[in-house]
């Protein structure tokens, strides 16, 4: 591990916490629970996800504990669709969908903007009050014994043949979903109407064009599972037809209906996460991000083409022959801008002042896992290999590769690179260090195994397996353990950190943006007079002159 | 960059607020009501495979009346129009190709 | 902003500008809020054309596929009512666009007269429909709920439909699907419904406040939002007219 570092801190024997901050302008229960400020919804969104992230993790857990041997014998198989199930929904609509937007987006895109709070304070806490009511409903239905359709809600399966709580986690998602359009939402009419001068839309921070095109998505895709979970809810309860061919339903409407926002949900997750690997891999290069104008078309390029791919998901199901070529065609076309920002990272890399601090190693694992995961996409957006590879454990590798490797690796970048900003206090850097590493292991271990496995062909979803596969599975399951410590070591320092950490100051990374200008943590209006933004995004000559400037000042 | 005093954060000019004459609003009014009649005395047409297309032409000519006129997007922002645009470009997506794999699959295979 | 702030960060208080009461604080003015809150209540309505988008999609699949039946249910719909609902939803749009017209040019017993008679036009469609949903439990069209094709196997069960329409007996299986007409009939006019039920909820606040004088006072972006809502729910009745009501009224 190379000891250059750019952080810089103040004097820790003089430094202090400012006394007032959104942190202590005001006190008391109430004050959060009833606040319109950004922030502080940002810290209570940070509290629920994590809360849910380790409820899902644990559910990992148990899977990968009953796929050590063959036989289901650690539970139930019905139980073991449970489990499955409920880690499922948790991990997706629970942490993976609001982890970046609602945690990182809340804080920082007021900020980034010049802007003194997002558009919608109060439906911002709205928001944060249906998650919390969509996370109630979902441990309702895991104590009063769970759901075992599998996320996917597959009808007629889930309308007509299962007994269990499809109803209340229906709901769960439901409301969940609406906690994600008001987010988006407010993060749009935020972007478009609140920017300060001179923020043109090619100075914006890449980190808030990836949360426009992510809003983009919630906001018109997230209705669509809304109908989806209604017309299963209907057809549960009152038998209308709409997906029993019995009575000339078609079943597979449900799955277009779904999919239809299902697809561009995992860009949702994604292009979050994207949007911090870039302001991440430019401040610990000490470059402007390559292409910057490249990067933020592709963002809503993937926005716009993920609207045209979601039959990609059905290629088995049941779907024409012509609709296999047009979706497998255009699946092929929206791999192109994520590869072209996978391109864009590696250019503002080369030539660049590297250092690996925390941040940047987590960035590094996202650009080789999320490249590795992407590739195995364009196997699966192509129906002739799809068909054999597709509800095996190649699909489970792949969007794991993506949405752990990719996207939880991302999420832990942003939060360690802006913890500094949030609590005015830093992280301890070697422990941190080591748990990426633990995690880049872990991950690896638990991961890469599954690709074998799905092209030597076992199943998803299934308790019991053949016996020739069970070595891979207890790679597998070993992987697993070494990633469980690799996530549980953050909740333990970062804690840690709030009491014990080194003062941060304004800008402990020397990074560009309006965020690192003010003061650590923010003042709940963030800025005393508004900003002017007189300078292209990532400009570090700029930054250079405003030590200069300070330097001067003081003496 | 805090020293710049306090500028108003209006980055384009807001646009005049278009205030519509009653006259029009009641001219429309008229107009719907008039294409209301005529949609319900077509559907008593044999007209075959136009049915449909006439009786969808006409439910478009009345909402986009209804949103140029008594939604005020003929005098709104581009901003707006553009919203609108693509609300409705991906529900023709999502009508259009779920429907392009219900017709495809009578076709059968290659 | 407080003074203590300015002090702790020793930066100059930038001049305490004036603003109206409605002015929320992290808007930097009136035209700023105004214009967020309009672009959010437009992005809002995309979120309820997608949602619809999913009905619809359902609606032109079975259409296609059962076109008899769903011809012959169709006939079980009162024309007569159809047709005065959406001359109904048409005028309380009239009267919700003359609304926003008195609240913008600060009439305001005009602005009253207008919300109410949207308010009550209202509730004349909601009760129209009411009419016609009973009609339908008395003739077991609700589908999941002791759903009959009487009518639609032996149409002159029916004797009134009959007459009109002299449809021919359907076989049973075809007859069978005239309930995912039914349900379609009552998941959109549904949803529909709910949506006026929202609107009249607001619509009654709004009187209550408008008599106070709140929306002519220059801040009239409650009205406008409220009245593209408004516009919104009478669009979706546009098209739920013709393809409910109108799939063939002819012989």
């Amino acid at each position: 591990m190379s000891t250059n570092t750019i952080v810089s801190l103040p004097d820790q024997s003089t430094a202090r916490i400012p006394k007032v901050n959104f942190l202590t302008k005001e006190n008391g229960l109430l004050s959060w629970l009833l606040t319109g400020d950004h922030k502080r919804i940002a810290i209570l969104y940070l509290i629920s996800i994590t809360f849910f992230f380790f409820i899902g993790g644990a559910l990992a857990g148990l899977i990968r504990l009953e796929l050590l041997t063959p036989q289901s014998d650690l539970m139930a198989t019905d139980t073991y669709n449970k489990v499955f199930t409920m880690h499922g929904v948790i991990m997706i609509f629970l942490f993976l969908v609001p982890s970046v937007p609602a945690t990182l987006g809340n804080f920082l895109i007021p900020i980034m903007l010049g802007a003194k709070d997002l558009a919608l304070p109060k439906i911002n806490l709205l928001s944060w009050y249906l998650y919390v009511v969509g996370g109630i409903l979902v441990l309702y239905t895991m104590i009063s014994g769970g759901v075992d359709t599998g996320w996917t809600f597959t009808t007629p399966l889930s309308t007509h043949y299962v007994n269990t709580n499809v109803m209340s986690t229906g709901l769960a998602v439901f409301i969940a979903g609406f906690s994600s359009i008001f987010t988006g939402l407010n993060f749009i009419v935020t972007i478009h109407k609140m920017r300060a001068p001179g923020m043109t839309w090619f100075r914006m921070p890449l980190f808030v064009w990836s949360h426009y095109a992510a809003s983009i998505l919630m906001v018109l895709g997230t209705p669509v599972l809304a109908i989806a979970i209604v017309l299963v809810a209907l057809e549960r309860t009152m038998g209308i037809g709409v997906f029993d061919p019995t009575k000339g339903g078609d079943p597979l409407l449900f799955q277009h209906l779904f999919w239809f926002y299902s697809h561009p949900a995992v860009y949702i997750m994604i292009l979050p996460g994207m949007g911090v690997i870039s302001e991440v891999i430019s401040t610990f290069s000490r470059k402007r991000v390559f292409g910057y104008t490249a990067v933020a078309f592709s963002s809503v390029a993937i926005a716009v083409f993920g609207f045209f791919v979601w039959a990609h998901h059905m290629f088995i199901m049941g779907i024409s022959n012509y609709a296999m070529l047009v979706f497998s065609l255009l699946t092929m076309l929206v791999a192109v801008p994520s590869a072209i920002k996978i391109f864009n990272w590696t250019f503002t890399l080369y030539k660049g002042s590297i250092t690996f601090e925390t941040p940047m190693l987590y960035a590094f694992g996202f650009m080789g896992l999320f490249t590795i995961g992407g590739l195995t996409g364009v196997f699966l957006g192509t129906s002739g290999t799809d068909i054999h590879l597709t509800e095996t454990y190649f699909i489970v590798a792949h969007f794991h590769f993506v949405m752990v490797g990719g996207m939880l690796m991302a999420f832990l970048s942003g939060i360690h690179f802006w913890w500094p900003k949030m609590t005015g206090r830093m992280y301890p850097e070697k422990i941190s260090q080591l748990a990426a590493v633990v995690t880049f292991i872990g991950f690896n271990f638990t991961f890469f195994p599954q690709f074998i496995l799905g092209t030597l062909g076992m199943p998803r979803r299934y308790a019991a397996y053949p016996p020739e596969f069970q070595v891979l599975n207890v790679f597998s399951t070993a992987g697993a353990t070494i990633l469980g410590v690799g996530y549980l070591l953050p909740v333990l320092y970062l804690t840690w950190s709030l009491k014990y950490g080194e003062i941060a100051g304004n800008n402990p990374w020397q990074a560009t943006g309006f965020e690192w200008q003010i003061q650590s943590p923010p003042l709940t209006e963030n800025f005393t007079v508004t900003p002017i933004m007189d300078h292209e995004a990532y400009d570090y000559e700029w930054l250079e002159n405003q030590k200069a400037k300070e330097v001067a000042s003081v003496g | 960059m805090n020293e710049i005093t306090h500028q108003p954060a209006a980055e384009h000019g807001e646009h005049e607020h278009h205030v519509t004459p009653p006259i029009v609003y009641m001219v429309i009014f008229g107009c719907l009501l008039a294409f209301t009649a005529l949609t319900v005395g077509a559907s008593y047409i044999e007209m075959g495979v136009f049915n449909p297309i006439v009786a969808l032409a006409i439910g478009v000519i009345k909402a986009t009346l209804v949103v140029l006129f008594f939604m005020g997007v003929k005098y709104s922002t581009k901003l707006t129009k553009l919203t609108l645009g693509a609300g409705l470009f991906t529900f023709l997506a999502l009508i259009g190709m779920t429907l392009a794999d219900y017709i495809s699959r009578a076709w059968g295979r290659w | 902003m407080s003074d203590s702030t300015a002090i702790a960060n020793g930066a100059p208080e930038a001049q305490h500008h004036e603003h109206p009461s409605y002015q929320r604080h992290h808007f930097e003015s009136v035209e700023q809020q105004a214009d967020a809150t309009n672009f959010a209540m437009w992005l809002f309505l995309l979120t309820e054309i997608m949602f619809f988008g999913g009905l619809f999609t359902a609606y032109l699949i079975y259409r296609n596929w059962y076109y008899p039946a769903f011809v012959a249910a169709s006939h079980q719909l009162n024309i007569f009512w159809g047709t005065a609902n959406t001359g109904v939803l048409i005028s309380s749009s009239f009267t919700m666009a003359m609304g926003v017209w008195c609240a913008e040019t600060r009439r305001k017993s005009g602005l009253v007269l207008c919300l109410v008679l949207t308010f009550v036009l209202g509730l004349i469609f909601l009760g129209i429909k009411t009419i016609e949903y009973s009609e339908k439990i008395e003739k077991h069209h609700v589908p999941g709920f002791h759903y009959s094709v009487k009518n639609f196997t032996d149409p002159a069960s029916d004797p009134e439909t009959y007459k009109e329409y002299k449809d021919k007996p359907m076989p049973l299986d075809m007859a069978r699907h005239t309930e995912l007409y039914f349900f379609l009939y009552f998941a959109m006019t549904g949803m529909h419904a709910l949506h006026m039920i929202i609107g009249i909820a607001i619509l009654g606040f709004m009187i209550f406040r408008a008599r106070a004088g709140a929306y002519t006072g220059g801040h009239v972006t409650f009205v406008e939002n409220f009245g593209l809502y408004w516009h919104f729910v009478d669009i979706i009745w546009i098209f739920l007219f013709p393809l409910l009501y109108l799939i063939s009224r002819h012989q």
